[in-house]
């Protein structure tokens, strides 16, 4: 990759929670390596607590990685970069207390967006998600895919080049799960975003991905890097295609083995540290 | 759900079996003075009462020891509010001192702290500085650990989520650590209060100068059971008044953040 096409670079990054000797010392992540395209939707997979969320915070400038480094837009990050970089994190993100207007625009205020500017941006982000008429709804009158949508439409109306998903359809039943992902490929296939996506879902992977990173069991890294050459946004018959399977299939035999490999490692050892 | 829809969803019923309870009692106490002839100096008959209780709204009389209990009350609150929000917010600002006092706060404020008036009454002397003090010490604790719970039990998520849309250290605190707060600490304010006014009248029948308390106790000395009544009545009413209040403006309260 040429280096003005790279929109992330991620440099031999390790990351433990804790000092060693400690009870609660967790290896997390383990040199991992990796560069983003620009307009490129990555998806992390693994098993659970091989550090996918964890590289995902790294990357956003939320942990500090105990070793390594990452770039973002050619410049190391070393906190928060609210201009480069938003989130939309697995739920409960909103603040419950505002509605999902205020919310947006709260987001806004936080970047530093020019109150004559919030509102236009406010509109169009809810346009995008399918959200305005429910911009005086608070959060919890919402469903658990509406509330996702407007955290979605939280992060768009920032208007970075970066999206940085974790989990954000964790929580949700299948079939809302499914639409949003439809929804989500049209939204980002006209935005031309950077976009890295965690998931636990091989299905959803396989639909929204250009590339998809396999991580390996704690202490992850990526074990093994999968292309979807097929082009956004994608339609939804993608998903029966022999072309989504192979690849679905492909991503379950990687998994396969490392989800194994965690699950031996917990029965044998009942604390964090294997 | 908002409040107000819950409030209408309310059976009327259950107001009515509300109010027939209290008719009920009044109706037995009644009873009581008449037909089966308790003693009027142990209960008096509720007409002498009602009696007493229009001389004394009427003439006036509960003024001066009504001005005393309140500028106790409201020094006493004024003083736990202040502190005990400072206090509590201090606190709540690192894991550590959550983990050392709130345990420290919580245990001292189940010691019932009214035993150690007569300290009080020591230091203070017989005055309404003693029922300042005692006051706004009882209050002191709800309002602190509350303020400690509201502040210190923040939804991490909300935070992260703040940083990393870029907050300032202002900014989180107005848009997310005081709208998450609030309301946990206006509630521990209510409490506070009500423990103040129970605090402070009862040390007043204990030992005082003058107040409500100080008049309830020095009307039972006289024998004069009808009057005292009267008064615990209007004790209890103005106890209902002001609780109202704060109920109302703590509901207030919590609108705008």
């Amino acid at each position: 990759m040429t280096p003005d096409k790279v929109a992330i670079r991620v440099t031999s990054v390790s990351h433990q929670f804790g000092e060693e000797g400690e009870a609660r010392h967790v290896r997390a992540l383990r040199d991992t390596s990796l560069e983003v395209a620009r307009g490129e939707l990555l998806c992390l997979i693994g098993p659970s607590g091989c550090g996918k969320s964890t590289l995902l915070n790294v990357v956003g400038g939320l942990m500090r990685p105990t070793t390594g480094s990452v770039e973002v837009a050619g410049r190391p990050v070393r906190g928060p970069m609210p201009h480069d970089i938003a989130f939309v994190f697995q739920e409960n993100a909103l603040f419950p207390w505002n509605t999902v207007l205020e919310n947006i625009n709260l987001g806004m205020v936080f970047q530093g967006v020019p109150r004559a500017e919030r509102e236009t941006r406010a509109r169009r982000a809810l346009d995008a998600v399918g959200l305005k008429d429910f911009s005086q709804h608070y959060p919890g009158q919402l469903s658990g895919g509406m509330r996702q949508r407007a955290a979605l439409a939280r992060a768009l109306s920032l208007e970075t080049g970066i999206l940085l998903m974790d989990e954000p359809f964790g929580a949700l039943d299948e079939q809302t799960r499914m639409i949003l992902g439809e929804d989500l490929s049209v939204l980002l296939a006209r935005s031309g975003k950077t976009i890295v996506f965690v998931t636990h879902s091989l299905g959803e992977a396989t639909f929204l991905a250009d590339r998809v990173a396999v991580f390996s069991a704690r202490p992850g890294t990526i074990k093994e890097i999968i292309s979807v050459d097929e082009p956004h946004p994608r339609r939804p018959d993608f998903v029966t295609s022999e072309k989504f399977t192979t690849i679905r299939n492909e991503l379950y035999r990687l998994l396969h083995d490392e989800i194994r490999k965690t699950m031996s490692a917990e029965s044998a050892a009942p604390g964090p540290t294997p | 759900m908002t409040p107000a829809q819950r409030k209408q969803e309310k059976p009327l019923a259950s107001r009515a079996v509300q109010a027939a309870f209290l008719i009920a009692l009044v109706v037995l106490w009644y009873l009581a003075t008449t037909r089966w002839r308790v003693s009027p100096l142990l209960l008096p008959n509720p007409l002498a009462v009602l009696r007493d209780f229009w001389d004394i709204l009427t003439t006036g009389e509960f003024i001066g020891d009504l001005r005393v209990t309140l500028t106790e009350l409201a020094a006493a609150f004024a003083i736990s509010a202040t502190s005990g929000v400072v206090v509590g917010y201090l606190i709540s600002r690192t894991q550590y001192r959550i983990r050392v006092f709130e345990p420290l706060f919580a245990g001292i404020f189940s010691v019932p702290i009214i035993l150690f008036l007569p300290l009080y009454v020591l230091f203070f002397g017989l005055g309404p500085a003693s029922k300042i003090a005692l006051g706004a010490t009882i209050s002191f604790f709800p309002i602190a650990l509350n303020t400690i719970a509201g502040f210190g039990y923040v939804d991490k998520m909300l935070v992260t989520a703040a940083r990393s849309m870029g907050a300032s250290d202002y900014q989180l605190f107005r848009y997310v650590l005081l709208p998450a707060a609030w309301p946990v600490v206006l509630t521990g304010m209510r409490m506070g209060f009500t423990v103040a006014l129970l605090s402070i009248i009862g040390s007043e029948t204990i030992a005082s100068l003058a107040g409500l308390g100080h008049r309830i106790v020095h009307l039972a000395e006289g024998m004069e059971m009808a009057r005292m009544f009267a008064y615990i009545v209007f004790v209890v009413m103005i106890a209902l008044i002001l609780n109202t209040l704060v109920s109302v403006l703590e509901a207030r309260g919590r609108r705008l953040q």
